[in-house]
């Protein structure tokens, strides 16, 4: 029993991210032993690791919508333009010349509305007009920035708000609001799929979307909704941004990371062909992700060069975690060949 | 007697697992057309394979015109004479017929494409099945059929000496389907061989000269389609003598008369699958539905359960008109269906056994109400040892069951759901006689508990043992209804085989 058990503990997705990681935070610790050093500064929580998860919230929240749509088979490459959206829609309600449209509930409801939108847009392409996910999500990925600057007449909008810059850059009880958020927002997801049926519906719809019509699932809904859901998190992860930064960059917020997004997916064990997929394991692919460029730069990596290696990483993750080398590993064991 | 133009001896082919032929002989002479029949499974395709180079086989010889042949692809098998023509054109919609016609053998000038000569080739090309099409024209404009004469003409304009036509008619209407013959006699008429791949026995017997039949791999015969009558054939593909002793259901006569039906259906139709049809289906009777491949069953099926939209009809459940437009309608209202196609309608194969089992029930409470896990493992204990289903825990994802154990998740999958009536369509393919025997109890024991059963099966037998009535489809059309003594292997061959032998 406790065999089935290891072995199934084996099998895992988690194993490889997991194993990732620990490898990465002992290199950095024998590297420097203050690496995971977490100390007290001006009030909050300061170090390496706290840079880390403030720094990867964005890439978190990203990471959970992404997980959604990865699962039921399809991607959203538009999540970093709608992060430009979403902050350029709050940098416009605030820079606005009506003061009522200042308030904080109406900006965020107003940024989040944004990604929303482009969430469910994205959902009936592919869902309902059944165009393939890459191309569906490759029109707001393009299209995307250009509205972002629209919104904001092609200039960064400077927001000097303390209440909207809290989401960004605050602490709540010493640690890092973002964090915190990103953190509630997984824990959030984790109840709201398991405890009701959504989880299965996604998994059911990503592993074979045929038979799960034939089950009576509503597989245009459950789509559409999992797009829809990333929007959201694309929405909030742009708001994140903005306020980090104090302002609203419809060119620069967000850039490249829907790819981080999608590695981070990916690389924490959920399969781009569908069907069953892990939060926790998008959670530790964020943190893995995260902690390599500082290790990089820790090792004296060039920044130009930091890619190469990280490149390297990611493939040797998903050359880990692919069937043919699983197929290969058992294939190893004496008595089980490779039929 | 004209010489043989093709020779197969002693072909054998083994895929892991399979045997999908043993030692078969296949001849086609010179100007005839040549039916090659046979039921699922029966190796035709691999047959077809073989000739074309998609596959090479692992014993016997293959000589065309006198010399032998090693077809090792479809590109080898057309040098050598060998057109195929399949059932989905494998032509490029967006280019022109020309085009089509020319591609990958393109007339150049130059090093550049030389429009007029291609033009001309293939005016040429078309001319010589008669047929006067604008060249220029995009080929997905045109209708199938059309389509079809393209691709006959393409395969001509290779030099072939025999052309393979696969399922050229399953799409094409009386009109069209009597233009391709038309074709298809002309060619013969100049000493072409062809091999002509149907369901349709009518189309056999109105076009083909000489016909070979193949069941589990193996040859059963070849013969003059004229001297064959219908039944004999049918009787060839399905394995079965004409006067073999049959079963006749126990107790048959005193279930399923009588009462208002669990579901009817009126006038159901729609295009290029299923003539207007007529179908009531009681409690506590098993309903066969009886027909050779492509005669409309797995349509009927599709059609009751809302996967396709119908052209016509009305459903009724207990008397009451019902929508059914999605199968999440039938589900609601109470119906189930096995689909014959596990593999890509059934199994979620990643997923667990449990999840397998309980999608159906899941997605009908729908996302806001889940099963609570004690009522999860309460379900998949239950049929898991009612049923049978052998695997080591309910965690174990599908995929890593048998075939037979697989059914069985999805069998229950439905029953979990408490249907009024549950629709199987060839419940037993592909898994073994036991797992097939305790298929069939398990459906004499829902009718006991007072469910309309609608079974399909393209085994004869099985359908002979387990049907309190059974309705006989040929090609799309309801052809016949038995009753109690009346199921018997010999009148439903007869009804299924139609043309002039008389039925009941």
């Amino acid at each position: 029993m406790s065999k089935t058990h290891r072995q199934r503990l084996l099998h895992s997705p988690l194993v490889w991210p997991l194993a990732g990681l620990a490898l990465l935070l002992l290199v950095n610790l024998i590297h420097s032993p203050a690496f995971l050093r977490v100390g007290m500064l001006d009030g909050h929580l300061d170090g390496q690791p706290i840079y880390i998860f403030n720094h990867g919230a964005r890439t978190l929240v990203l990471a959970l919508g992404m997980t959604l749509v990865i699962a039921t088979g399809g991607v959203d490459l538009s999540v970093g333009s709608v992060m430009a959206v979403s902050g350029a829609t709050a940098g416009a309600c605030l820079t606005s010349d009506h003061a009522q449209l200042h308030a904080l509930p109406l900006v965020l409801a107003a940024a989040l509305g944004a990604g929303a939108l482009a969430g469910l847009l994205n959902g009936v392409l592919v869902a309902y007009v059944g165009i393939q996910p890459i191309v569906a999500t490759l029109i707001l990925m393009v299209s995307g920035r250009g509205i972002a600057q629209l919104i904001t007449h092609g200039e960064v909008l400077l927001m000097p708000h303390p209440g909207f810059g809290f989401i960004g850059k605050g602490f709540w009880l010493g640690l890092p609001f973002a964090a915190v958020l990103a953190i509630g927002l997984y824990a959030a997801a984790q109840v709201a799929l398991r405890r009701t049926a959504a989880g299965l519906f996604i998994e059911a719809v990503g592993d074979n979307p045929v038979a799960s019509r034939f089950a009576g699932l509503a597989t245009a809904r459950v789509k559409c909704l999992a797009y829809l859901v990333c929007g959201l998190c694309a929405a909030i992860a742009g708001v994140m941004d903005a306020a980090n930064i104090g302002a609203a960059d419809p060119y620069r917020s967000g850039e490249n990371m829907e790819l981080d997004a999608i590695f981070a997916v990916v690389v924490g064990g959920t399969a781009l062909t569908g069907g069953r997929f892990t939060l926790l394991g998008s959670f530790v692919g964020v943190l893995l992700l995260q902690t390599l460029t500082p290790t990089l730069v820790f090792l004296g990596v060039d920044p130009p060069v930091a890619p190469v290696p990280k490149a390297l990483l990611i493939v040797i993750v998903c050359v880990l975690q692919s069937e043919l080398t699983r197929r290969w590993l058992k294939s190893l064991r004496p008595g089980k060949a490779a039929t | 007697m004209t010489e043989p133009l093709l020779t197969l001896r002693g072909i054998g082919k083994k895929f892991p697992g399979v045997v999908a032929l043993d030692g078969v002989d296949f001849t086609v002479r010179a100007g005839e057309i040549h039916a090659l029949l046979g039921e699922n499974g029966a190796g035709k395709s691999t047959l077809i394979k073989v000739l074309t180079g998609i596959h090479v086989a692992d014993a016997g010889t293959i000589h065309l015109a006198g010399s032998q042949i090693r077809p090792a692809s479809p590109k080898d098998a057309e040098r050598c004479g060998i057109s195929t023509v399949y059932q989905e054109i494998n032509l490029v919609g967006s280019l022109s017929v020309a085009e089509n016609l020319c591609l990958g053998r393109q007339p150049t000038r130059f090093g550049l494409l030389n429009w007029r000569a291609l033009r001309r080739h293939a005016r040429a090309a078309l001319a010589r099945l008669g047929l006067d099409l604008d060249v220029d024209a995009e080929l997905g404009s045109l209708s199938v059929a059309l389509q079809q004469m393209v691709a006959i003409a393409r395969a001509l304009d290779l030099q072939a000496r025999l052309l393979i036509l696969d399922e050229p008619t399953a799409s094409l209407d009386e009109k069209e389907v009597a233009d391709l013959f038309a074709i298809m006699r002309r060619l013969r008429d100049n000493g072409m061989g062809i091999v002509f791949v149907t369901h349709f026995l009518d189309q056999v017997y109105s076009v083909s000269d000489r016909l070979t039949v193949l069941r589990n791999g193996a040859l059963v015969g070849e013969f003059a389609t004229a001297d064959l009558p219908r039944l004999a054939l049918v009787s060839k593909m399905l394995g079965r003598e004409i006067t073999a002793p049959t079963h006749v259901q126990a107790g048959a006569a005193v279930s399923g008369v009588g009462g208002t039906p669990v579901l009817s259906a009126r006038n159901l139709s729609r295009t290029g699958s299923l003539h207007p049809l007529d179908l009531d289906l009681r409690a506590g009777e098993v309903l066969g539905l009886a027909g050779l491949l492509g005669s409309g069953r797995t349509e009927t099926a599709r059609l009751l359960f809302g996967l396709d939209r119908r052209d016509t009809g009305e459903l009724c459940m207990k008397g009451a008109p019902v929508r059914i437009n999605s199968p999440r309608d039938a589900i609601a209202l109470g119906l189930a269906l096995c689909s014959e196609d596990r593999k890509t309608e059934g199994i979620l194969p990643n997923l667990s056994v449990r999840k397998n089992l309980i999608i159906a029930l899941q997605a009908r409470r729908g996302a806001l109400r889940p099963l609570s896990l004690a009522e999860q493992d309460r379900l998949c204990a239950y049929y898991i040892r009612t049923l049978g289903i052998r695997t080591p825990d309910a965690e174990t994802p599908v995929k890593n069951l048998s075939g037979g154990n697989q059914q069985k998740v999805l069998l229950a999958r439905w029953l979990a759901t408490r249907p009024a009536l549950i629709i199987l369509d060839e419940p037993t393919r592909g898994i073994d006689i036991g797992a097939k025997a305790e298929i069939e109890q398990l459906i004499a024991d829902l009718r006991a508990d007072g469910l309309a059963v609608l079974f399909i099966s393209s085994e004869l037998d099985e359908v002979v043992r387990n049907s309190t009535r059974v309705v006989v489809l040929r090609e799309r059309r309801h052809v016949g209804e038995f009753h109690g003594d009346a199921i018997t292997g010999p009148h439903l061959m007869q009804a299924m085989a139609g043309g002039h032998q008389p039925h009941e």
